[in-house]
């Protein structure tokens, strides 16, 4: 994955640069709710890091796990699961099934040694931008606090 | 079954696995003397007296079939791997552990150290007041003792060296084992890098139980509960069933005694991870609209990671716990 630079710059570079860890984030996004709500925070103006790349989906519950699992092996730090609210989906029942997976999925991960804040559900509708930018600058911090994941880095070079 | 012009040259190996494999092959029962009569043994540690030294005087691909079963799991694994990639023409991963790390592979829940520690120092058995522990190399009168190199994580055969064919199963059911044969022997072998001897459908697909897609109120493991209903699906009265997220081919042994599938199959037909695979089945199966439920059912699940890549560890995405940057209390 190609590197974000968005490395923080002393104003005026007068003093040395300093480089701090910006994180990789995923972000799959229920198209009805949590993408709009991405959409609008942007025509809004809304400020939030530019850390996750967001992949747009149909439901919550297109998110399998195995695409979550696979994000985290290619270099993804973090991954963000957001849909509609618990009752709001639009195809009836398609975010009860995200949250059971997605609890059963962070239950799992933490056997593999995984940090519960590296993986992250939340419910947010079309328009609440506010908690959709405080959501995106919540978890970034979160993440670059525990630092860069490198999974590959866990295996001998074979 | 036709007899071909000359006699295969058939080979058996066994790396990192437990001889299971090897007694499955035994299996096909009467059939054996059908094999014994179509083929000559070139190699078989398990029952006769070969050194490596033999193998490594045939010439190359003299071997027509080779069935390698165990992980790989140090560095004489991997060295006899090459070797017999070497001497092969057909080399196939026998069973889960060769095909998919299998039962070893979860030793990739813990680091080389932490092994050693459990089995050097810790069990209960050991009596080790030196702390002894197996070095690479030692030396005594002069001479020159070599013991392979420990990996710290566990690996498919698939992974070190080129693999023509896979059959899966921990062991293989006989008839996977015999149906792999008869292709092997009519020379009616699928493209190189298929699953042979297994189906293409989910353990579900075999299995006699029936769904009533009732709501699950609660998980319990199978030595707590008896699920009450015998025709109905496992998964449904609350035991934990691999069926959904396994490759058919053994009949639905294991639910047929009673007991729920634990996924020796592997996973689906163009399914990579079937631990990702089976997470996703649950959440499809609880049929509950209660968030708080939901939890409360999840909860219950003890040891999904274990559980859910009891066999198929090397054949996943993560491969293993994490070693790098992770925190101590983890460990
Ligand atoms: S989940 Fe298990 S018991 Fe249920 S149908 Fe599938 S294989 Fe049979
Ligand atoms: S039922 Fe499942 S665990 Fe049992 S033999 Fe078949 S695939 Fe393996
Ligand atoms: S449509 Fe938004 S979560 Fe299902």
């Amino acid at each position: 994955m190609a590197d974000i630079t968005t490395a923080e710059k002393s104003p005026a570079k007068l003093t040395k640069e300093v480089v701090r860890f910006e994180p990789r984030i995923i972000g799959f996004l229920c198209w009805w709710c949590s993408y709009a709500a991405s959409d609008m925070a942007g025509t809004s103006r809304l400020k939030y890091p530019p850390n996750v790349s967001i992949i747009r989906v149909m439901c919550s519950s297109r998110v399998d796990p195995a695409f979550v699992m696979r994000a985290f092996a290619e270099g993804a730090d973090g991954v963000l699961i957001a849909g509609c609210h618990l009752g709001e989906c639009h195809y009836v029942s398609g975010n009860y099934k995200t949250a059971a997976r997605i609890s059963l999925l962070k239950k799992t991960l933490a056997q593999f040694g995984f940090e519960d804040d590296r993986i992250r559900l939340e419910w947010i509708s079309a328009g609440e931008i506010r908690k959709f930018s405080k959501v995106i600058t919540d978890m970034t911090e979160k993440v670059r606090n525990l630092g860069p994941l490198n999974w590959r880095e866990n295996f001998e070079p074979k | 079954m036709e007899q071909p012009k000359e006699k295969l040259k058939l080979g058996v190996y066994w790396a990192a696995s437990c001889g299971g494999c090897d007694i499955s092959m035994l299996e096909i029962g009467e059939k054996i003397l059908t094999v014994d009569s179509l083929a000559d043994i070139v190699l078989w540690p398990c029952i006769a007296d070969f050194k490596y030294k033999d193998v490594k005087a045939y010439p190359d691909k003299y071997i027509d079939v080779m069935f390698f079963n165990g992980a790989i799991r140090n560095s004489e694994a991997e060295e006899i791997a090459h070797l017999l990639r070497e001497k092969s023409k057909i080399l196939i991963a026998y069973g889960s552990c060769s095909y998919e790390g299998g039962i070893p592979a979860l030793a990739n829940f813990y680091s080389k150290q932490e092994i050693f520690d459990r089995a050097y120092h810790e069990s209960q058995s050991t009596v080790n007041p030196d702390r002894i522990e197996p070095k690479t190399k030692h030396t005594e009168n002069g001479y020159e003792l070599y013991l392979p190199e420990f990996w710290e994580t566990v690996r498919k055969l698939s992974d070190i060296v080129d693999v023509d064919y896979f059959i899966p199963g921990c062991p293989p059911a006989e008839n996977t084992t015999w149906s792999a044969i008869e292709a092997i022997v009519s020379g009616q072998l699928p493209p190189v890098g298929s699953i042979i001897g297994a189906g293409n459908k989910s353990v579900c697909d075999e299995c006699p139980r029936e769904r009533k897609e009732t709501k699950i109120k609660r998980f319990k493991r199978p030595h707590e509960y008896v699920a009450p209903d015998p025709e109905q699906c496992l998964l449904e009265q609350g035991i934990i069933c691999l069926g959904p997220a396994t490759r058919s081919g053994c009949e639905a042994r294991c639910i047929n005694s009673g007991m729920p599938c634990r996924g020796c199959y592997g996973p689906c037909a163009d399914v990579y991870d079937q631990g990702a695979k089976m997470i996703s089945a649950i959440g499809s199966v609880l049929e509950s609209e209660d968030g708080e439920e939901i939890q409360r059912v999840i909860d219950e699940i003890m040891d999904p990671a274990g559980l859910f890549y009891r066999f198929s560890m090397s054949h996943s995405y993560l491969l293993r716990r994490r070693l790098v940057g992770a925190k101590e209390e983890m460990k």
